[in-house]
């Protein structure tokens, strides 16, 4: 039926009404690409309906309004020629055997229903799929295949040509260490939960006030059978744990851990003792639930954004392999493999390697993830490139000089900011509150201990109490603080486009008192640009000649070009020429046009950031490209400024790879120029965030790219601002959506509002344990007690957390 | 009275069955992605007869 409705009117639209093609929507520029009476917008999109029509797989387009993903904008499918290796091979496949294969492939591209339906049935598309299974919240699809019936390279290159071209990075795909974590957790909370729920049952009688005459010998089997049933929650569940407290005592680190195994053992011999010498029931169903809550909250706090990593590095900017000339042959050779001397081809829009010379071509390299530069590089032969550049024009062949790890670039990783820092990332608010309350519960049993036995005389009381204090201040309720109230604050921010790493880096954007910007990127936004035309206003007729020339050129400018000029029909060109470096050139309407560098259209002027137009011998002006502020800058800078509020201003400084061309634009944002500095490299920015801290300052970093992953990684709290967070995003502690960069004082706020939230409850769960310990120094603390009183102030401080959370986020985000 | 004990113990039974499963569960790794399920469930698959 569908069909039929599309084939009735696709064909009956006259030529003004707008086209839209079929496949992905996108405007259709003239009606000249038609397969089976419906429009598209390029070939690729055709080409693609084509597939999926020979197929039977139309109802891609039924499932979704938006599904088509526009092809319009690649030149050509990559030929994936590296993954024929097959030591890349091994590297990426999850699982060989001869007659069958699994990878896991990463689609930046699948968006909808539609994507799910259609990577599902890629077994129609290509017979040597045998099954394939999508992960949409992670936009991952597992492939399994025969090997001997269609390759690896067959099935990405069939993915590219259907529009979901996979993003092939070795490190990506090694997240299984994370998984098996969390599994693990979750298995730890069974066990604590099944544990608790039936010491409960079996303490039971006990609750109702049973005595022992009635059911002596079961209380007995219950009891046993309690400490059955307690012995896998304290090996297993309550591991880890008693693992990060032994690490604190190493290292002579009080930590949180520390007062809460000193609870966990107190309840559990305390427990032994009194069921195995018939005294009493023990505390095994406090202990169980205190375990279960504990591991909840540790559940709780650990929010994965599926799709975000924090811990990328180099390696997953780097392609996976390079084309090496050898014996005139192009031989696919893993990144890694790369040496001296060898001779490499970069096509358009790849990623250099390593170092190199140039030796044939000119390349117009982008530097802007390595320097910060914002415009592309000219390189001519002889001259050296540097490993992170992308190569913008046509292919070139560059003779390596230093292997990867050596270059330039990757030295950096070297530093020891990128190692491991194991053992400190617990939270400074917890600790010294875990520090407090061991010094007090220990005073406090010390000093119950000392009047019942040294006053009283009486030892067993004095044990009593003793292990009753230790049960009652247990600090479950500060453990509980943290991972529920902070947990639930990440959670909160996430769902507004920030994105932290862990809880802990709630208390860091809470406390900090100097900022660093980037400026590529993070103060300018990176795709778009002001362009304003300077010189004799132009005829339409000449917008149309300097549109449809633009339009045949894939450089970065031209598009932005195109975007400019906005609805401006296009007319065919003839003679297309594109000078790498320089410009594009054409006959348009019989008229030879020029676009590009002042050189180029032969202006005497010479100026960087213009596109000079010509017209047969005329030169009509040029446009002129600036960058744009990010919208909120103002907000921004006002607040930490301490405009907004009256707040103690806040030092900012900028620290920019790029020329200073933008500083007269900076400026007003800054104050003065001292705190803005240009041209700095990967290791002056690391080294200026260094100087700060020395000076004792806290610092808050923003960036975007590889040239300040260091300093991102010094700084206490380092925030990527990211267009695109399917993108690459270096190492750092927090992802911060472009879009919602305006909100970032509501985030700092929120973030302080929740330290101070944990404080509260802090206060609260003082007085929660005054009440417990008047029973527990008097020695008369029972088990039906215990059991209310523990999980009651827990659950009650859970609730208090997360209902304040959610209460301020409410009042910053109206 | 005495049938309350025998039916804690019966209890402890079937939630020990209920533990073993979750394991099973999460091993087999059914909590992995708790998205894609739900989309899948609405495809319709009328082709797979033909083949």
């Amino acid at each position: 039926m569908y069909l039929l409705e599309q084939n009735a009117k696709a064909p009956a639209l006259p030529p003004t009404e707008i086209l839209v093609c079929y496949h992905c929507h996108d405007k259709c520029p003239d009606d000249k690409i038609v397969s089976a009476d419906k429009h598209f917008c390029c070939e690729g999109c055709k080409m693609v309906y084509e597939i999926l029509n020979t197929h039977d797989l139309c109802n891609y387009y039924n499932l979704d309004e938006q599904a088509g993903v526009s092809l319009r904008h690649k030149n050509s499918i990559p030929a994936f020629t590296y993954l024929d290796n097959a030591e890349i091979e091994a590297q990426l496949l999850e699982f060989k055997s001869p007659t069958a294969a699994k990878i896991t492939f990463y689609l930046p591209q699948m968006h909808c229903i539609s994507c799910v339906w259609l990577l599902e049935h890629l077994s129609k598309l290509d017979k040597g799929v045998t099954a394939a299974r999508v992960n949409f919240l992670k936009k991952q699809v597992t492939v399994q295949y025969n090997p001997n019936e269609t390759s690896l390279r067959n099935i990405a290159v069939l993915l590219s040509s259907i529009g979901y071209e996979p993003d092939i990075k070795l490190s990506n795909l090694t997240d299984s260490a994370t998984t098996k974590q969390r599994r693990k957790l979750g298995a730890q909370i069974a066990v604590a939960g099944f544990a608790f729920g039936n010491i409960m049952l079996f303490s039971f009688p006990e609750y109702v006030g049973m005595d022992a005459q009635t059911y002596g010998s079961y209380a007995r089997i219950f009891g046993y059978g309690s400490v059955i049933l307690a012995l896998p929650v304290l090996l297993y569940s309550a591991k880890d744990y008693f693992l990060s407290a032994w690490q604190g005592i190493k290292s002579k680190r009080l930590n949180i851990d520390i007062p809460l195994c000193l609870a966990f053992l107190a309840l559990f011999l305390r427990s032994i003792w009194e069921i195995f010498t018939h005294t009493g029931a023990g505390y095994l169903d406090s202990f169980a639930g205190l375990t279960f809550l504990l591991l909840t909250g540790k559940w709780f706090q650990q929010t994965t954004w599926s799709r975000l990593s924090f811990e990328r590095d180099y390696k997953s900017y780097f392609p996976i392999a390079a084309a090496v000339k050898k014996d005139g042959l192009e031989v696919a050779v893993p990144v890694h493999r790369l040496q001296a001397n060898d001779i490499i081809i970069v096509r358009s829009q790849e990623i250099i390697p390593a170092d190199g010379i140039l030796t044939i071509g000119t390349a117009d390299i982008d530097y802007s993830f390595v320097s910060g530069e914002s415009e592309p590089v000219r390189v001519l032969p002889g001259e050296k490139i540097y490993a992170g550049g992308k190569q913008l024009g046509a292919a070139i062949e560059v003779t390596l000089v230093k292997s990867m790890e050596q270059s330039h670039l990757t030295r950096l990783w070297n530093n020891d900011v990128f190692e491991d820092k194991k053992g400190q990332t617990l939270s400074a608010l917890a600790d010294q509150a875990g520090l407090f309350f061991s010094w007090l519960v220990l005073a406090l049993g010390a000093l119950a201990a000392l009047y019942w036995w040294g006053y009283k005389g009486d030892m067993h009381t004095a044990i009593n109490a003793f292990t009753a204090i230790m049960i009652v201040v247990c600090p479950c309720t500060i453990a509980l603080s943290i991972p529920f109230t902070l947990g639930n604050i990440i959670r909160i921010m996430g769902k507004r486009g920030f994105y932290l790493k862990n809880v802990e880096k709630v208390e860091a954007l809470a406390n900090f008192d100097a900022v660093v910007f980037d400026k590529t990127g993070t103060i300018t936004q990176v795709h778009r640009h002001e362009i304003d035309f300077v010189g004799a206003a132009l005829s339409p007729e000449q917008k149309i000649r300097i549109k449809s020339l633009a339009n045949q050129s894939a450089h970065p400018l031209s598009r932005q070009l195109c975007v400019k000029l906005g609805d401006v029909p296009t007319a065919p060109v003839t003679n297309f020429e594109e000078f790498t470096g320089l410009g594009i050139s054409g006959v348009v309407d019989g008229k030879k046009m020029w676009v590009g560098s002042a050189d180029f259209v032969q202006a005497d002027t010479d100026s960087s950031g213009h596109v000079y137009v010509r017209e047969g011998a005329q030169i009509l002006g040029y446009y002129e490209v600036r960058s744009i502020a990010r919208t909120g800058l103002d907000r921004v800078f006002g607040y930490f400024r301490g405009l907004t509020r009256k707040r103690k201003p806040i030092p900012v400084f900028l620290v920019s790879g790029d020329r200073d061309k933008d500083a007269a634009m900076m400026q007003p944002y800054f104050g003065s120029e001292d705190t803005m500095l240009f041209r700095q490299g990967p290791q002056d920015k690391l080294n200026f965030v260094k100087n700060l801290q020395q000076k004792g300052r806290k610092v808050l970093m923003f960036g975007d790219g590889l040239n300040d992953a260091g300093a991102l990684k010094q700084s206490d709290m380092g925030i990527v601002i990211s267009e695109q967070s399917n993108n690459f995003t270096p190492a750092c502690d927090a992802i911060l959506d472009a879009d919602k960069f305006d909100r970032l004082p509501q985030f700092i706020q929120l973030s302080k509002a929740g330290v101070r939230i944990v404080k509260q409850s802090y206060a609260v769960a003082l007085l929660y344990n005054a009440i417990g310990i008047s029973y527990a120094v008097s020695g008369t603390l029972s088990p039906l007690i215990a059991a209310i009183l523990m999980p009651a102030s827990s659950i009650s401080m859970v609730l208090f957390g997360m209902g304040m959370g959610n209460w301020a986020a409410r009042r910053y985000f109206r | 009275m005495h049938i309350i004990f025998f039916l804690i113990a019966v209890s402890l039974l079937v939630a020990l069955g209920f533990l073993i499963s979750f394991f099973w569960a999460s091993r087999n790794g059914q909590f992995e992605d708790d998205c894609t399920p739900a989309m899948r469930m609405l495809f319709e698959e009328k082709d797979e007869s033909e083949e």
